[in-house]
């Protein structure tokens, strides 16, 4: 069952994060066309080429995406896909776009997350933005707008924490353990000249000292907002053999979805990626232990550290001792998120979870520059959307 | 001219809910059971989840639970809640075995334990016709 590993990760483009926009806002439609000319360029691969596409929603339309984005590009495809699941979006677009093509449905993938303003319109409509309560929707009828809201339980400072709290409850909780996941993936930041902090180091008394928001998580240990964008390229064997890079094989996946709002979870502990991973690893014929590295998403600390455990890097409940016993930047004993994480690299919407992907990519390509992981073969990669409650693992590898 | 109080969300029941916003409204709480496998259902749906039965009935519980976990949300989780942090945002688990979102309130912040037992304090939102479901400590 599964990816034969003949789709191939062929073409990066990423826009650095910024906290504050220093260029002017842009249509979703034109970030599209210009992070697409951007990948398709880095791959050396043709406009005609492309005849697929993997999209998230877009300002410009709340239906029909992918054909407003084909028509605005002027391409014909046979492989269009809309893809919502938070966070997960990119990593899942990613197996979605290597299967549509070992099907044999298509041979180049374009998947973009455009993450820039977008201009505003001369009279904006009036009223609360649908954005208000994060990820929570206020719609009527909806569950969260009628149970959850009401009581402030809004994504996802919230959540996350009550995450961590439980996590706390059962395993005991290691402050001290949670800080050094963001300290070591700042010392990776530290060296990615594209990510937001490259110039600002941290200690665990900065992440420890910095304010509390939802007990225990602090500060420090969420992502920063930025804006940005990233797309990449997917390929067939063929295309990716005469493309300009080594390429990165898309060789195993799992994809999980379980709730929306934690107080509904079956098991809060029991995350969406233990199965997930499990079916990735199965797939690719891996062991954990030949991971080179590791680029799991990075909203919290806390998702860090259940992602190893749920991963199965450490036994669940040991991963904070194993946070303490192993150095996590692109040049320890454990890489992880070696630009830094989003943590470290700025949350730009959803290219934030791109992030994750390029990086990989980069690593297994050869291209991580001053933040190389030596020898870079085999890269785990999630997505996690959600509240840990949509997982999308992946495996990617070198030749 | 005075700074504009936040307005606070509030649920809007509809049909298929109302009896649990009204039985809040009597002090009791109510909530869905399936007969036919023998679970109790939260929040309020059209059918049961898993087994998608469609013979859920109302029934009037105790309310009180264990205390599944929480945060305290030192900064507003909205603009909507400002002023009201610290909120201890919890979440209950109910006797009968569903979950509900509420805060834990006349509880110092040093107490509260993931596990501890407690129990419903109905809270009328003045002017409107809701009733909230907020919990404490059971004695």
């Amino acid at each position: 069952m599964g990816l034969r590993g003949e789709a191939a990760i062929v073409g990066i483009a990423e826009w650095k994060p910024e906290r504050r926009p220093t260029a002017p806002p842009m249509f979703t439609l034109e970030q599209w066309a210009q992070l697409t000319r951007e990948a398709l360029d880095d791959a050396g691969i043709d406009p005609s080429e492309v005849d697929g596409i993997c999209a998230t929603n877009i300002r410009e339309s709340d239906s029909f995406v992918p054909s407003t984005i084909t028509e605005y590009l002027g391409m014909q495809v046979n492989f269009a896909e809309v893809v919502d699941l938070g966070g997960a979006s990119c990593a899942a677009m990613v197996w979605r776009a290597a299967a549509a093509i070992e099907l044999g449905l298509c041979n180049v993938v374009v998947i973009a997350a455009p993450s820039w303003p977008s201009p505003r319109p001369p009279n904006p409509p009036s009223g609360p933005s649908s954005w208000r309560y994060g990820a929570s929707s206020a719609n009527y009828g909806s569950p969260q707008a009628e149970f959850d809201i009401p009581y402030g339980n809004v994504a996802q400072n919230c959540g996350y924490a009550q995450i961590a709290m439980k996590y706390g409850a059962e395993y005991g909780f290691d402050p001290v353990a949670l800080a050094k996941i963001a300290v070591d993936q700042r010392v990776s930041a530290n060296h990615n000249p594209a990510a937001v902090f490259h110039h600002v180091p941290i200690t665990v008394e900065d992440v420890l000292n910095s304010p509390m928001i939802a007990d225990p998580i602090h500060m420090l240990e969420i992502v920063m907002p930025c804006v940005g964008g990233a797309a990449i390229v997917v390929a067939g064997k063929d295309v990716a053999r005469r493309s300009k890079h080594r390429p990165a094989w898309i060789s195993g996946f799992g994809e999980r979805v379980l709730h929306k709002t934690p107080t509904y979870a079956e098991d809060l502990l029991s995350t969406a990626l233990i199965p997930a991973a499990d079916q990735a690893f199965t797939m690719a014929g891996r062991s954990r232990e030949e991971v080179d590295l590791i680029s799991v998403y990075d909203c919290y600390t806390i998702t860090v550290l259940m992602t190893i455990e749920d991963a199965g890097f450490c036994p669940r409940g040991e991963g904070q001792p194993f946070v303490r016993e192993h150095d996590l930047s692109f040049r320890g004993d454990f890489p992880c998120n070696t630009h830094g994480g989003q943590l470290g690299f700025g949350q730009a919407g959803l290219a934030g979870g791109m992030s994750h992907i390029t990086e990989g990519a980069r690593q297994v390509m050869r291209r991580g520059e001053d933040h190389q992981v030596p020898d870079a073969d085999v890269a785990f990669i999630t997505g996690n959307g959600g509240l840990m409650s949509e997982q999308v693992a992946l495996i990617l590898e070198g030749d | 001219m005075a700074a504009e109080t936040p307005q606070r969300p509030l649920p809007t029941p509809i049909d298929r809910t109302r009896p649990f916003w009204d039985g809040l409204r009597e002090r009791k709480v109510r909530i869905q059971y399936s007969p036919s496998s023998d679970t109790w259902v939260f929040y309020p749906r059209s059918h049961a989840p898993l087994t998608l039965a469609d013979d859920l009935e109302w029934r009037d519980i105790s309310g009180e639970g264990t205390l599944y976990t929480y945060t305290i949300a030192r900064r507003p989780t909205a603009p909507d809640f400002a002023g009201d942090e610290p909120q201890v945002i919890a979440v209950v688990e109910l006797d009968e075995g569903p979950r509900l979102t509420s805060t834990l309130v006349n509880v110092d912040e040093d107490r509260i334990v993931v596990g501890m037992r407690v129990r419903p304090v109905f809270e009328d939102v003045p002017e409107t016709d809701t009733t909230l479901l907020r919990y404490e400590p059971a004695p």
